[in-house]
């Protein structure tokens, strides 16, 4: 049985750093299908919280559940690494650097876990390669090199690399932070589309009115807490916080 | 007496033969250097400790010994404990070892200076960090050291002239037996030179190929 409405779920997660508490008991659940954007100053925990749902830094304490298995479930050591490796392809990633493999074709970037995870065949890879990178609008560029592409091209084949794997939920930190201005509209489109398809999709961002054009519900995150959230029509336009408030004018202030 | 080179046609076969002995020892010993130095490398960095010990002592022997010596004991000292080598194996695993040992510690630097970005990445598709390692990141540390492996690779073949003195009838043994059949040193070692000098521009050669190649895929 699937819980809709808890498809994500995160549990009084607590992550230190040290003596540094970074994350301190946030709790968030995600429907199925839902688009939630977390934003907030530099260093108050987005990217942590995100690389902790798919335990990429490992939570302190608290739970993250998805689709009714806890991912960071307590295992011994190597269970735990079959289990998480299990889960981590349920969840795709996308990073602020594409982090694509260099060494490797975007044909080949995206295909590489499926064949050597779900043992596809050449011919059901290339499929799927071909699928995906259409899907992003990169098929012309298949056999290219991420050397050889432009950031806007790399986000959006690093896009297709984590939805080979057919994942449930899609991670985004800062997608676009590292594109010039001109490339960051067609990684938005992409991330666009994916919403339409109902991708779940958590997405760390800066870029608030991206943010209020496909997310159901935005966060907004200070020094480890979330000091609010809902719809993006109240915290954008009608914040209860005076931190929220205070970080939309400076932000919006700055962006212009 | 000045030089004459009339005297090497006549022996032009066994310098011959000579040569497709270091050309085989050479690239029989690069392989291992290069496979055995991932392998020392992936083990130096990530094996437990009870495995790295060993390898520590071996890698110490191979740095910190001269290759002559090597050589003697794998030759010689093995069969003592009943492993009876031929020479020609026995040089290409001295070599290969000790230049294994070198190779080990550029690809060790390599490995640690990939970007930890390529590590997550491949963790988050769901690779085990032994998959990630394998399809990722040694790929790319190696990628990052050809030129340097490649120099380590022209050394190898210049220390493989010392697999003559376990017997093994490469280049410049040949060239010896040559002189000592004519008395003419100079010319015999001239033309082994020139040979080893072919040799050392087509592993460039090979080199810049590699190099060429990969470049579009960094
Ligand atoms: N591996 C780590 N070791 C120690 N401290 C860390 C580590 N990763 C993050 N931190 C600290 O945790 C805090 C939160 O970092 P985090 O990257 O989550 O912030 P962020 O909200 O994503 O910021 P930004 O908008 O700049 O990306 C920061 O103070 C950061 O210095
Ligand atoms: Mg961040």
């Amino acid at each position: 049985m699937t819980d809709t409405e808890h498809f994500v779920e995160i549990k009084h997660a607590q992550k230190s750093f040290g003596k540094l508490e970074v994350l301190k008991d946030i709790s968030l659940n995600v429907a199925r299908g839902q688009i939630v954007a977390i934003i907030g100053p530099s260093g108050s925990g987005k990217s942590t919280l995100l690389r902790a749902i798919n335990d990429l830094d490992a939570l302190t304490g608290g739970e993250i559940w998805l689709d009714g298995v806890q991912v960071n479930r307590d295992l011994p050591y190597r269970q735990y690494e079959k289990h998480i490796n299990q889960m981590r392809q349920d969840i795709g990633m996308v990073f602020q650097h594409f982090n694509l493999f260099p060494h490797m074709t975007a044909r080949d970037n995206v295909t590489m876990a499926p064949k050597l995870l779900k043992g596809l065949s050449k011919a059901e890879a290339d499929a799927l390669a071909e699928e995906q990178l259409d899907k992003v609008g990169m098929l012309e560029r298949i056999d290219y090199y991420p050397s050889q592409l432009s950031g806007g091209q790399k986000q959006r084949v690093a896009i297709a690399r984590a939805l080979a794997m057919k994942p449930k939920l899609m991670l985004f930190d800062e997608a676009t932070s590292a594109l010039d201005p001109e490339l960051v509209d067609e990684v938005n489109q992409v991330m666009k589309k994916l919403a339409e398809e109902h991708m779940t999709m958590i997405i760390v961002t800066h870029e608030m009115d991206f943010a209020a054009s496909v997310c159901d519900r935005v966060l907004f995150m200070d020094k480890g807490v979330v000091v609010e959230e809902g719809p993006p029509s109240v915290v954008f336009k009608n914040p209860t916080k005076d931190r929220t408030r205070e970080f939309l004018r400076k932000h919006l202030a700055g962006a212009k | 007496m000045g030089l004459d080179f009339t005297v090497v046609p006549e022996h032009l076969d066994v310098i011959l033969l000579g040569c497709l002995w270091t050309i085989f020892i050479a690239v029989a010993a690069a392989l291992v250097s290069f496979f055995g130095g991932i392998i020392f490398a992936v083990i130096a960095l990530y094996a437990p400790w009870i495995i790295r010990q060993p390898f520590r002592l071996i890698e110490w022997v191979f740095m910190g010994t001269p290759l002559l010596l090597q050589l003697f004991l794998i030759y010689f000292g093995l069969v003592q404990i009943g492993i009876d080598l031929p020479a020609f194996v026995a040089g290409i695993i001295g070599l290969g070892l000790h230049f294994a040992v070198y190779n080990s510690e550029l690809i060790q630097t390599a490995i640690l200076s990939v970007d930890k970005g390529q590590m997550e990445a491949a963790r988050t598709v769901g690779l085990s960090r032994g998959q990630a390692l394998r399809k990722v990141v040694i790929p790319q540390a190696v990628r990052d050291v050809i030129p340097p492996i490649g120099n380590n690779m022209i050394a190898l073949l210049k220390d493989s002239a010392l697999v003559s003195v376990i017997g093994v009838s490469e280049l410049t043994l040949s060239a010896q037996r040559a002189i000592g059949a004519t008395y003419r040193p100079f010319e015999f070692y001239l033309v082994a030179a020139a040979f080893y000098y072919v040799i050392n521009l087509c592993m460039e050669w090979v080199q810049r190929r590699i190099e060429r190649r990969i470049a579009i895929s960094r």
